[in-house]
């Protein structure tokens, strides 16, 4: 069938099985907004009130659902304006289809009305990215687009489309097959030959950590770890972006790690004799000084992209693969009654990890008139009965967060970890909740954060979206005076935000609930009371101003010289 | 230590700068690099020579086999092979020099191939040493221009890209 472009892109994604975008127009894009108003009924378009908004929305939406989040923006500033969302996705391999207009091909390099080189801007933000100069590869290109975004390690992949490219004419073949791309095949399964070397690493361990990150998140590979993990009895740690991958209150989860995990959890790592990396990328925040890192042990990685690799620790056993499928491999040797036989008593090393644990690194001291943040954490934990879906800005509340909620399950935790995003928490939400229009969607912010996309409470109120925001209001970028603090002499340097709108009034203006809590004693109720609204709201805890995030790695320091409170 | 890598890539707009970019991106060197089409023109082969410690070769080439359109990526210093490189040499010449130019174009096996009554151009073929040593006797004669092509290199032996040591997705 002879369609245009703009058709050829709304009756692609409807083949993919698209039904929620999220958006701005402009000039560039029409055509395809035209397209979109006439299958309103298909594909629902949430407009949000920044760019930036639109792409951590699709990014929210991607990490609760594990589908391809989906958005559109015009030419020049609106693409432009979406490369903060691009990177963040980016950074936290999360699967994302942007589509952007881009001026007619005969103006391109021109410096035409609203022309940004888009392809080039964002070649380093997306995991791949098309220019489609002629309608003919049109269909083809977002498919292999949707495609490269949620397979092997996901992540954004953008196509860009001039305007002219959406009036013209292809025919357009229905079709369901996955493409394929002769230069791009992802490994799932793990060799089987490494995996047998591995299952005997386990059974000699006597001192094992499992290292999980947000790679058994994205696998969804939660069940093959639990059944692993319960069959070894080895402790587990999560990175900040495998938080959920395993039951926080296992007895086997001994917490983050990295600069603001446990005490346990890195001296786990710094004594281990096997640390077995599932899905995670040996970030600085989780290594610290590398010479320092896990320096007893054999290492095992698995992971489905090989950069990620011996990149930044030199890996014993590599296994290359999807998360999900090398678990699935490993449960096949694990779970038999020879390898259970054959495996080391790790009493010892449960009793070494107990001492640990008893240093009780994460109390804090809730006096009678000042809100300490991590209170209100572990009050919203109680309000919520752990089951809220909690998405975060970034700073300290971000940590705190991390620290006190536990999340039992996967998929109900957004945060921006790789670029730490100030600004990513709120639209994150509202893509949340667009996708599960019926669960507890809470924003953890800081009054720093919520200020860098605070105008999609105006999204939030147009689509009745109930997003509960929880702002730790400290008055000051906390994470960054915290850094002044302990490194720079107390010199608060341009980290002061007293000055902020009076936030329950800025809820009112914006049509939504504001309630401000100031006493220990309401801390619960305001929560019980915002949280049962049916609409949006916004939570104001003024909380103690001065309070730091700890444990804590400083940078450049090895797991073991933790400051601790 | 110096590799010489190639890597097989679509032919597609864009290709090369993903290369470059993720070079200048991820701080890894390049002393060298040539590209053009070969085969149906559908593919390009891209031959890239860069230094650096083995953990880092192994990140260079890792990197680039995850770039979407790179469809091979080999070491090709890893076995015997064959490296070229192209020189031309503009040289000014005067009574006493041009007999030495001449002589010294003919012991590198080179070719004359353009020439004036004060000067001549020189084209030498041959892997990098070949070329400095020439252009290191050449240079005291008055060299006033010259450009080389970087390195190009195929593995020796029988067998086509696709055999050769690689790293796969
Ligand atoms: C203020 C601040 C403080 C922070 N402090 C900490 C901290 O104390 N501790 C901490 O852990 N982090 C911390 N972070 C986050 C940190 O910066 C990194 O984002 C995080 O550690 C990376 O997590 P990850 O290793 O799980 O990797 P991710 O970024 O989640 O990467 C996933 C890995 O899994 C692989 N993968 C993806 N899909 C699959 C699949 N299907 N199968 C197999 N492999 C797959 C990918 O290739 C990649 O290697 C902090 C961030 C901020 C902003
Ligand atoms: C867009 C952006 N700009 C700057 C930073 C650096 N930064 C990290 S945390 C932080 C302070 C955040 O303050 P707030 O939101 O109030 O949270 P708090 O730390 O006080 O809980 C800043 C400025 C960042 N992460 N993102
Ligand atoms: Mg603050």
């Amino acid at each position: 069938m002879k369609m245009t472009g703009a058709q050829i892109v709304i009756q692609t994604l409807l083949d993919l099985g698209v039904d929620t975008m999220f958006g701005y127009p402009g000039g560039t894009v029409l055509y395809i907004y035209d397209e979109l108003y006439k299958n309103k009924h298909k594909i629902h378009h949430y407009l949000t009130r920044h760019e930036q908004g639109a792409l951590h929305a699709a990014d929210g939406y991607a990490r609760v659902t594990g589908k391809v989040g989906v958005a559109i923006v015009t030419s020049g500033p609106g693409a432009t304006n979406a490369v903060t969302g691009l990177a963040t996705a980016h950074m936290d391999s999360i699967p994302i289809l942007c589509i952007s207009g881009q001026v007619p091909v005969a103006l391109i390099g021109n410096d035409a009305f609203q022309e940004a080189d888009t392809v080039g801007i964002t070649r380093s933000c997306t995991k791949h990215n098309y220019l489609v100069r002629d309608v003919n590869d049109l269909a083809r290109v977002l498919r292999e687009a949707y495609y490269i975004a949620h397979s092997g390690r996901p992540g954004p992949v953008l196509v860009d489309i001039p305007k002219d490219v959406t009036v013209a004419e292809a025919e357009y073949v229905h079709t369901t097959t996955e493409p394929k791309i002769r230069s791009y095949k992802p490994t799932l399964t793990g060799h089987i030959g490494q995996i047998r070397r591995g299952a005997r690493m386990f059974q000699q361990a006597k001192k094992p950590v499992l290292y999980v990150g947000g790679g058994a998140v994205t696998a969804n590979a939660h069940r093959e770890l639990f059944r692993m993990a319960d069959a070894l009895g080895f402790p587990v740690t999560n990175t900040l972006m495998g938080l959920g991958s395993f039951p926080a209150s296992d007895p086997r989860f001994i917490g983050m790690l990295g600069m603001h995990g446990t005490y346990e959890a890195n001296m786990a790592v710094s004594h281990c004799d096997l640390l077995i990396a599932v899905g995670a990328r040996f970030d600085d925040r989780v290594t610290g000084k590398l010479s320092a890192f896990a320096p007893h042990a054999t290492i095992m990685h698995i992971d489905v992209d090989p950069t990620s690799i011996s990149k930044n620790v030199k890996v014993d056993l590599p296994i290359v693969g999807d998360v999900r499928h090398v678990l699935a491999q490993f449960n096949e040797q694990v779970l038999t009654p020879e390898f259970a036989s054959g495996k080391q008593d790790l009493t010892p090393w449960w009793e070494e990890i107990n001492s640990w644990r008893q240093r009780d690194c994460l109390r804090y001291a809730q006096s009678s008139d000042r809100i300490e943040p991590q209170y209100v954490i572990q009050c919203l934990h109680a309000v919520t009965k752990g089951e809220a879906i909690i998405a975060t800005d970034v700073g300290q509340h971000q940590m705190w967060a991390a620290q006190f909620y536990g999340f039992d399950t996967p998929r109900r935790w957004l945060t921006s970890g790789g670029l730490g995003t100030m600004g990513y928490g709120l639209p994150a939400a509202m893509g949340a909740q667009v996708a599960k229009p019926d669960a507890q969607v809470v924003v953890i912010t800081g009054e720093g954060s919520i200020q860098m996309n605070i105008q999609e409470f105006a999204t939030c109120l147009q689509y009745r979206l109930p997003v509960k925001v929880v702002i730790m209001n400290n008055g000051y970028l906390g994470m960054v005076r915290q850094w002044q603090e302990f490194f720079y002499q107390r010199r608060y340097a341009e980290s002061n935000m007293e000055v902020t709108p009076d936030f329950v009034k800025l809820a009112e203006a914006y049509g939504a609930l504001g309630l401000r809590c100031e006493r220990v004693a309401d801390v619960t109720a305001t929560l019980e009371k915002g949280l049962a609204h049916p609409g949006t709201v916004i939570m104001d805890f003024i909380v103690n101003r001065e309070a730091n995030v700890y444990p804590m790695v400083p940078a450049g320091a090895g797991l073991n010289e933790m400051i601790l409170i | 230590m110096r590799h010489i890598i190639s890597a097989l890539v679509e032919n597609e707009a864009g290709v090369l700068s993903r290369v470059v970019g993720l070079f200048s991106a991820r701080g890894f060197n390049i002393e060298t690099l040539t590209v053009a089409p070969v085969g149906d023109g559908a593919t390009s082969r891209i031959t890239l020579v860069t230094r650096g410690e083995d953990a880092i070769i192994e990140q260079i080439l890792k990197q680039l086999n995850k770039l979407v359109p790179v469809i091979q990526v080999a070491d090709l210093t890893e076995g015997p092979h064959v490296e070229r490189e192209l020189m031309l040499v503009k040289v000014a010449t005067d009574k006493e020099t041009r007999a030495e130019v001449l002589r010294l174009a003919d012991i590198f096996r080179s070719r004359i191939v353009d020439a004036t009554p004060t000067s001549f151009m020189i084209e030498v073929t041959g892997d990098s040493g070949k070329l400095d040593a020439c252009l290191a006797l050449l240079t005291p004669l008055g060299v006033t221009e010259m450009v080389r092509t970087g390195h190009v290199a195929l593995a020796r032996g029988e067998k086509g890209m696709s055999n050769t040591r690689t790293t796969h997705h």
